[in-house]
């Protein structure tokens, strides 16, 4: 490994060991995201069990995608890294900018942390549930199924690296704002209503009326749920996989060159809060 | 070459600008009002390799401003500045791994981890190579004694304490400068001396070239050869601290605290620069021992100290003549 990417790994690992600390707001967070799955598994079983044409979905297929977000709800970028906040408002961000380090991939460092370590503290409850215990307690039909085959499930993981990429990406995007807002609460409430429903956390994509679909298909936020969970299920089949993940590879690059050009136009322009 | 060298910097910001009140609150949402501000105008000056020279001057002077484009944290307007020959906002990464920068109001360090994981992640992002690194951070652990500091949360050390671990912080990767903004602020007697002492056995015994701010004269007279004065974004002197005091008034301060309230005589009535009940403040200008006997003879005195005038007062006075010679 080069010397030049274990210095950023070092910093993912140091916030990775950090936020792992919190682990009764997980255990607390676990609850919930096991509730939520059940009702919305309630609500669409109810769907589908009335429904008079063929949903556009397996029910087992529903399931995948119900659970999968369930467990990785951590990563949706509908927030920030409140330690990133506090850097813009204390005037901490002095000392970012003197590290040997391209901030952008220093912060991409710090975000893939964030991202990633409260949803692997979460994950693991939830899996658990989600696989044996609803089985256990009679609800087999409810249970997480494994990925439709053995090559399902590795283009579900390329697809998910991908998606956690992509969650990186649009998180830096929130904190590059801060430049020019200080605050980026406001840009989070906005993006708390806009993520979850675009990235089919909510209700999975392919339930939206025809006539989204076109702009369902294109916009980026599809590639945090919609993509890997569908690959996930067989809900996508494997010959349109690569296809898929491309597009999500592409918005990935897209928005790292924006937080990238951002973050060199604010440079310049830099104001360093408390003097 | 010198190894920091500055011409015709200059800086300004932009504030936004509002009414007080509600009605100005509304009103900024439709139409901002911007004022600049220069924070700095036309700095010029140099530093060699291995000196170690005070900047000062009062709060908003630009201090600050300066280290922060010297770092290359922030872009000037207009002007030069090359540190070792690079321009440090155009070639900031590799600048900044030969310079160590202590913002004595804020702490570099990582606040829930233990002060030794911060080290050691200050390790991986320098890559200091482990060999250095080890002795460094001995030495450093040694000198600054901070041996039983290591275990703790940066979030529990006291501010002594803390600032003691940021110069450490600051100094293990070897820069060959460090600047220092404030970085005795706050400081208790004790942790102040260690951290003066500690500064100056760096400058001299490993030639690091040092670059302090701070309002404390003391600090400036206990450490530096040079000074760097600097008012409203303008550069007033530049010399050692003799020069200060001949060029700017070498008066003392001598503050006398009274047993019975008693009236000044005539002849000291022009001396007084602050008086209360009980306690008299001159400003002596020359023959300080004489005054002193003149004030133990003529008063009832129950304590007696003689200071420098504050930093400010020697700047406002350095100002107000500079203002008359325009």
């Amino acid at each position: 490994m080069t010397p030049f990417l274990r210095s950023y790994l070092a910093v993912v690992a140091a916030r990775f060991r950090m936020l792992l600390q919190y682990r009764v707001a997980a255990l607390a967070g676990v609850a919930t995201q096991i509730f939520w799955g059940c009702i919305k598994l309630m609500v669409l079983g109810a769907f589908y069990a009335v429904a008079v044409t063929t949903p556009p979905m397996t029910f087992t297929a529903i399931v995948a995608y119900v659970w999968l977000g369930q467990v990785l709800i951590g990563l949706l970028p509908w927030n920030h890294d409140p330690e990133l906040q506090e850097l813009f408002t204390s005037g901490g961000v002095a000392y970012e900018l003197l590290r040997p380090l391209d901030l952008y991939w220093f912060w991409f460092a710090r975000t893939l942390a964030f991202r990633t370590a409260p949803t692997l503290l979460r994950m693991v409850p939830g899996i658990i549930f989600a696989v044996l215990v609803l089985p256990l307690i009679g609800l087999p039909e409810w249970a997480l199924p494994p990925p439709a085959s053995l090559a399902h499930g590795l283009m579900f993981s390329v697809s998910f690296i991908v998606t956690v990429m992509l969650s990186c990406a649009i998180t830096i995007l929130i904190t590059i704002s801060m430049f020019w807002l200080i605050e980026a609460r406001g840009l989070s409430t906005f993006m708390y209503g806009v993520v979850p429903v675009f990235s089919g956390m909510i209700v999975p994509l392919p339930l939206f009326p025809d006539w989204m679909q076109p702009f369902l298909h294109w916009q980026p936020f599809r590639g945090l749920c919609d993509v890997p969970f569908r690959i996930y299920s067989g809900d996508i089949p494997l010959s349109m996989a690569t296809q898929e993940i491309t597009l999500q590879l592409l918005w990935v690059v897209v928005l790292i060159a924006a937080g990238y050009s951002l973050i060199s136009f604010a440079r310049v322009r830099l104001v360093v809060q408390g003097g | 070459m010198p190894q920091i060298l500055v011409e015709g910097l200059s800086k300004s910001f932009r504030i936004a600008e509002r009414k007080p009140g509600l009605w100005g609150a509304f009103g900024g949402l439709l139409h901002r009002r911007y004022r600049s501000v220069d924070a700095l105008r036309e700095v010029s000056f140099s530093i060699d390799e291995g000196e170690l020279v005070g900047y000062i001057g009062p709060n908003g002077a630009g201090k600050s401003t300066t280290i922060k484009i010297l770092s290359g944290i922030l872009v000037p307007n207009s002007g030069r500045c090359e540190v070792q020959g690079r321009v440090p906002w155009k070639q900031r990464r590799e600048h900044v791994a030969t310079i160590g920068v202590v913002f004595g109001q804020r702490t570099q360090l990582w606040w829930d981890l233990p002060v030794i994981e911060s080290f050691d992640l200050l390790r991986d992002i320098y890559r200091i190579p482990g060999s250095i690194y080890q002795s460094n951070r001995d030495e450093l652990i040694d000198m600054l004694d901070l041996g039983s500091l290591l275990d703790v949360p940066v979030r529990q050390l006291s501010l002594g304490q803390r600032v003691r671990c940021d110069i450490a912080a600051a100094l293990l990767h070897n820069p060959s400068i460090l600047f220092l903004d404030e970085p005795t602020i706050g400081l208790d007697a004790v942790s102040q001396l260690s951290v003066r002492a500690f500064i100056k056995k760096i400058c001299r015994e490993q030639n690091v070239t040092v670059l302090l701010t701070t309002h404390d004269l003391d600090d400036i007279e206990a450490l530096c050869d040079r000074i760097l004065v600097l008012n409203d974004g303008r550069l007033l002197l530049d010399g050692t601290i003799a020069d200060l005091r001949g060029r700017y008034g070498d008066s003392r301060y001598v503050a006398v605290e009274l047993e019975s309230i008693t009236s000044v005589t005539p002849a000291h009535e022009s001396l007084v620069v602050e008086r209360s009940e009980s306690h008299i403040l001159f400003s002596v200008e020359s023959d300080v021992p004489g005054f002193v006997d003149d004030v133990l003879r003529l008063y009832p005195v129950k304590d007696l100290l003689i200071t420098h005038p504050p930093i400010e007062r020697v700047v406002a006075s350095m100002y107000q003549a500079e203002r008359v010679d325009q």
